[in-house]
């Protein structure tokens, strides 16, 4: 058997399978479906610092291989989170993070602070890339000065794993990863979802209440997979790969870009146990080509040859 | 309700015309419990720009014969991909999603039951329903035109049926809301499912009169159990999920302008 462990910082997962803000709730919305202590870390949906009710509907739009969202952090603030969000997860047993996001840096670090005091919350995933809110978000994450800057206010208030999330809208990948890293984030995840739209022919008019949205599933595979690989040679830190993962291939091919764990995002819509077939579909793999580790194949893409 | 994926059998697919189909359902073992209201989110093989499972009411279900009808109106590629299954296909869903409308205490409370196109679906289950709780409904159904009055066989087993078309061509002509029914007879609790204009008539008709109403909504979704956060409603108490907070709302609860 061969072995699963992964080390995000200082943190360990049983397993390099994470489920990916936005796309799992808070985690008991799959109790039905499986086990979810076997998931290697559960992202919750992201959190900001006050109750905020999300842009208006339509919300969706369905692509040719994914879809469109504009759902706009719709959450009921980080206070209602811990007062009964927290309670009902805290006992499930696997590491769990908080997705944390911002108008301003003194939000994102108000936030963090309240996380950083939850002894079941091990990491937060910084979120300064979410596409569909008007302050705040992705402007945090497509600036070298405004991404390190954030980085850095949280990274003095919050002591555990801090995992940063990259969006994808940026010219130079690396240079907003290196930025992260040098402001002390323990790991990066990315891709967040990639800026779309959609028109409605027949009434033309958009088909998303806000016009554009974020794009996700298999349709944003090969940009992730290109992003994940730049990043991954650029920084020391571990990074975690995300975007249109809907098979234990898919994961595969990311670790082999260089990912040390990965996250299933819009799959868990489609099919809300993809992620334990994920899991066991990498650990056939490593049994399969006989490796002993999941490192025996994280960036070990060869080129030549 | 606990949620289940299921792999189940189909039993039989009865095209009615060449926009709707019945697809009946079954499984070897025993189907969960499913109450009228309630939807599945069922997953598309074989047609590339469906992405996501389609999220379809329940149209009928039933406990004895352990089968659980939908009724499918061809709108795209994935319907239409659906309405193409054969007889021992199997087909996998999402079941139980959603809630469930509410019965009035009062078996002698006059229900009117109002389904427009595609929302025939579940009022043939809820007035199944009701009948077989020993209340009485009606059954108002409204549609363009002939074409769309479909499993009037089946309405009358649960009631009396009356209908309305756009061009006439069955029962009387206009919109439902303009039914003589409406005129003639009083109700104490209105339920609907149907295009969304027809839904906000019926509600304003019900609010004028102080008629307890209840909508069936179908916005789009991408999950279908409360984590996408795709298919939300304006209530009164904010943004909520349909998947999970609804399908069905009390008028009351909607910010609609009636």
């Amino acid at each position: 058997m061969a072995d699963l462990k992964v080390k995000l910082g200082k943190l360990q997962l049983k397993n390099p399978v994470m489920t990916a803000s936005g796309t799992f709730g808070y985690g008991t919305e799959y109790s039905d479906f499986f086990d979810i202590s076997r998931i290697g870390c559960i992202v919750v949906k992201g959190i900001t610092l006050r109750k905020r009710e999300g842009n208006a509907y339509p919300r969706m739009a369905e692509t040719p291989s994914g879809m469109l969202n504009a759902v706009g952090l719709q959450n009921r603030g980080i206070d209602h989170f811990i007062k009964h969000i927290y309670p009902e997860i805290k006992n499930v047993n696997t590491n769990i993070f908080v997705n944390v996001n911002g108008s301003t840096v003194e939000e994102y670090i108000e936030v963090a602070e309240k996380v950083n005091d939850l002894d079941r919350i091990p990491g937060i995933e910084l979120n300064i890339s979410c596409p569909n809110v008007k302050e705040g978000g992705m402007a945090f994450g497509v600036s070298c000065p405004a991404a390190a800057t954030v980085v850095r206010e949280v990274r003095k208030v919050y002591s555990k794993e801090l995992m940063v999330k990259l969006s994808p809208n940026v010219t130079f990948i690396t240079e907003i990863a290196r930025a992260v890293e040098d402001e002390g984030a323990d790991s990066i995840s990315l891709i967040n979802t990639l800026l779309g739209m959609a028109i409605d022919a027949e009434s033309r008019k958009p088909i998303l209440s806000t016009v554009t949205g974020g794009l996700s599933g298999p349709a944003i595979k090969p940009v992730a997979l290109r992003m994940v690989w730049q990043v991954a040679q650029e920084v020391k830190i571990p990074v975690v790969g995300m975007g249109g993962i809907m098979n234990a291939r898919d994961a595969i091919e990311f670790f082999l870009a260089g990912a040390s764990a990965v996250q299933i995002g819009t799959a868990n819509f489609i099919d809300p146990t993809v992620s334990m077939k994920v899991l066991e579909g990498i650990e056939d793999y490593l049994n399969r080509h006989k490796f002993n580790s999941i490192y025996d194949i994280i960036g070990a893409m060869t080129i030549e040859g | 309700m606990k949620k289940f994926i299921l792999d189940l059998i189909v039993k039989e697919n009865e095209h009615i015309n060449e926009d709707y189909f019945v697809l009946k359902l079954t499984s070897n073992d025993k189907l969960p419990h499913i109450l009228p209201g309630q939807f599945v989110e069922i997953k598309v093989e074989n047609s590339p720009t469906t992405f996501l499972r389609r999220p379809i009411s329940v149209n009928f279900y039933d406990k004895e014969l352990n089968e659980l009808w939908l009724l499918i109106q061809i709108v795209g590629d994935g319907t239409r991909k659906l309405s193409e299954v054969q007889v021992g296909d199997t087909l996998n869903l999402i079941l139980p999603l959603g809630n469930t409308f509410s019965i009035p205490e009062d078996k002698n409370a006059r229900l009117l039951l109002i389904g427009g196109g595609v929302g025939f679906a579940p009022m043939l289950f809820l007035g199944a329903y009701l009948n077989d709780l020993g209340y009485r409904c009606d059954f108002l159904l409204g549609g363009r035109s002939e074409a769309n009055m479909v499993q009037l066989n089946e309405f009358k087993r649960y009631g009396e049926v009356y209908i309305t078309t756009e061009d006439g061509s069955m029962g009387e002509k206009g919109y439902v809301t303009q039914h003589s029914l409406l005129q003639k007879k009083q109700f104490d609790m209105i339920y609907t499912c149907g295009p969304t204009p027809m839904m906000q008539a019926v509600a304003s008709y019900a609010h004028k009169r102080n008629i307890a109403c209840e909508v069936s909504l179908e916005n789009m979704m991408a999950c279908g159990f409360g984590t996408c956060l795709c298919c939300v409603t304006d209530t009164v108490d904010g943004n909520l999920c349909v998947c999970t907070e609804g399908p069905v709302f009390n008028i009351t609860k909607l910010k609609w302008q009636i």
